[in-house]
């Protein structure tokens, strides 16, 4: 399970860099996603995956009284998807702007001379 | 009680936010509560920097739970006097948005956001968890899309579209090294962490880890390969969120660099090298590209990371005299920079444009701005004995005892330019005649002397403060001198974190 889940982060992370290397920007925002989900699965992994054992304490224990899942991660995990999602959202639409006023998707045609203002 | 003191530079901000947020498109309300809320916070931050500094390191647990488990807040000297100086320049930028903002700005919630931003840098300085670093940096970016983006013509959303995708890039660099430092130790809180890397084995794992960190910040600070989203958007948002922008949030980059090499990764000769390279070619890249830009914001961009490479350079020699001399810089740094870009707003007010080339006559029509803006471009040059010159001497000292013969000559070629790009802006703006086919466009004429005032006003306080800040250095060293010791002994940290 855990070989299985390091391949899928190693394709993650080269597909979203190479998607990053790309000049389109729609190709940025999924290289960024991708990118998000792979280091999201990477904490996933760092935190020790194991079967079945969930870290709950009994009632009338005080303490857990055998080795269970670390629940840490997941936390963070769950903060960081939250935080990506708004982070996305934003994203699209800002993508969605620049695409009506310059009617382009290439990234090198981001380079308008500037105007002034204050 | 004093524990609770903590937060209060976080929390005023997060209801100052909110209660604009129910005076939705009512700009006067929102600008009396937003000037309000910066000053309580100003006063919230010199009282504890008073406690810490004279009481020791405080912290506050989260729901009162034990020490590494909580999520703990951490007032040291270092992050008081961070908090301390956020507050004083968002106290300005906060007078200066209430009088040199366009009205619809006002309207699409500029100032529910700025305090938001405050908010996120406030509670980066005091978080004691390494995580929690990170939520705030989100806060933090989140918040500087929306100012950067806020009015949506076409060069703000392109400065916007490369600012969002490098500082998303960022702060992922930084989730995957947290996530690297979680699997390594199973701690998240700095303290905790700054005990448990001794024990980790596998040390070339623990490099490549700090080059995550240095990565994310790196690109946050706008260090020399990562720089170049900087330049592309900071003279494109107005003048009141690019002072926010430039005076404030690369330092917090410095500022992480600062927390994570002292209390984690503790540099070792290889991280002291990189750092040194990124140093040199970072001041070498912003002085060149400040030579020859004739958009006033645009130089100032340039400016902003030549002088992080005085400041990365002082964290790669890491000793007690280079930290001192950082510290000291960050100090001068974050008060000139918001400075400069606010002074970049006023010139805009005056003549319509930052533009060298059409600007001229300032001095002989308004000699008096033109004195006080004098002084802090003095400042920021180093002129003996303003603010910018003691740090330097610090930076050269123990660069000559380290033998890091390239980094004082950038520190020297750096100063140069700066001077140099200075003095073609005096030459240029102030005293030149006005060109003759250039049709001025005066917003600040109109005005009433009230609200001339209000504009004039924050540059005065933030210039004061750099005067301060030159004239009693002796009371800027001495703190800098205990943050320093710190710095390098954090046992101090680590035992305020422990003890409750």
């Amino acid at each position: 399970m855990e070989l299985l889940l390091i391949l899928v982060i190693g394709l993650l992370y080269a597909g979203g860099i190479y998607f990053i290397l790309r000049r389109s920007m729609v190709k940025l925002l999924l290289g960024i996603m991708l990118l998000g989900s792979a280091t999201n699965i990477l904490i996933f992994v760092l935190g020790a995956i194991v079967k079945g054992k969930p870290p709950i304490i009994g009632s009338v224990q005080d303490v857990l009284d055998k080795a269970s899942a670390d629940p840490v991660p997941q936390a963070l995990i769950l903060t960081a998807i939250v935080i990506s999602f708004a982070l996305t959202a934003f994203a699209i639409v800002l993508l969605k702007r620049v695409y009506a006023l310059l009617e382009t998707d290439d990234l090198d045609d981001l380079n308008t001379p500037e105007e002034e203002d204050i | 009680m004093t524990g609770n003191l903590i937060l209060a530079p976080v929390f005023i901000h997060l209801f100052t936010a909110i209660f604009q947020l129910t005076a939705w498109r009512k700009t006067v309300t929102q600008r009396i509560l937003s000037v309000s809320g910066a000053f309580a916070a100003l006063v919230a931050a010199v009282l504890l920097f008073t406690q810490v500094y004279n009481h020791g390191t405080f912290t506050i647990n989260a729901s009162n739970w034990k020490a590494p488990f909580a999520i703990v807040f951490v007032a040291d000297l270092l992050g008081a006097t961070m908090v301390l100086l956020a507050s004083i320049a968002g106290f300005a930028v906060s007078i200066f948005s209430a009088t040199g903002l366009s009205r619809q700005r006002m309207l699409y919630g500029y100032f529910p956001i700025f305090h938001f931003l405050l908010m996120g840098l406030n509670g980066a300085f005091l978080t004691g968890d390494i995580f929690n670093l990170y939520v705030w940096f989100e806060v933090i970016i989140i918040a500087s899309f929306v100012l950067m983006t806020l009015g949506g013509r076409k060069n703000q959303l392109e400065g916007a579209l490369k600012y969002m995708s490098m500082n998303i890039l960022a702060s992922m660099f930084f989730l995957t090294g947290i996530g690297i430092l979680y699997g390594m130790t199973g701690a998240l809180n700095m303290a905790d962490l700054s005990e448990k890397m001794h024990d980790v084995q596998n040390r070339s794992l623990v490099g490549i880890t700090s080059v995550f960190f240095i990565l994310g910040f790196g690109i946050k600070s706008a260090v020399f390969p990562l720089y170049f989203w900087l330049p592309s958007s900071y003279h494109t948002p107005p003048s009141a969120v690019a002072a926010t922008f430039g005076g404030l949030l690369t330092k917090v980059g410095i500022y992480a660099m600062l927390r994570v090499h002292s209390l984690i990764f503790i540099p070792d000769d290889f991280t002291k090298k990189l750092l040194m390279v990124i140093a040199v070619l970072t001041i070498l890249t912003g002085a060149f590209g400040a030579l020859n830009k004739t958009n006033i914001r645009r130089l100032f961009s340039y400016l902003i990371v030549c002088h992080i490479g005085f400041m990365v350079g002082g964290i790669a020699m890491f000793s007690k005299l280079a930290l001192m001399g950082t510290l000291f810089y960050l100090i001068h740094d974050i008060m000139i920079k918001t400075n400069m870009f606010l002074i970049s707003g006023v010139i805009m007010q005056l003549r319509g444009v930052v533009k060298m080339e059409k600007l001229g006559g300032l001095y002989k029509e308004y000699p008096k701005i033109s004195l006080l803006i004098a002084i802090v471009l003095l400042s920021l040059v180093g002129i003996p004995p303003l603010s910018g010159f003691w740090p330097k001497v610090y930076l050269f000292r123990e660069a000559f005892n380290q033998y890091h013969y390239f980094y004082i000559g950038a520190l020297i070629l750096g100063s140069l330019v700066t001077l140099y790009v200075i003095a073609r802006l005096w030459a240029e703006a102030f005293w030149k005649n006005t060109p003759p086919d250039i049709v001025i466009e005066n917003k600040f004429e109109p005005l009433t002397i009230f609200k001339k005032v209000l504009l004039l006003l924050p540059i005065g306080i933030l210039g004061i403060v750099s005067v301060y800040i030159g004239l009693n250095a002796e009371n800027i060293i001495r703190v800098v001198d205990r943050i320093s010791n710190e710095l390098l002994d954090t046992s101090s940290y680590i035992n305020a974190v422990f003890k409750n």
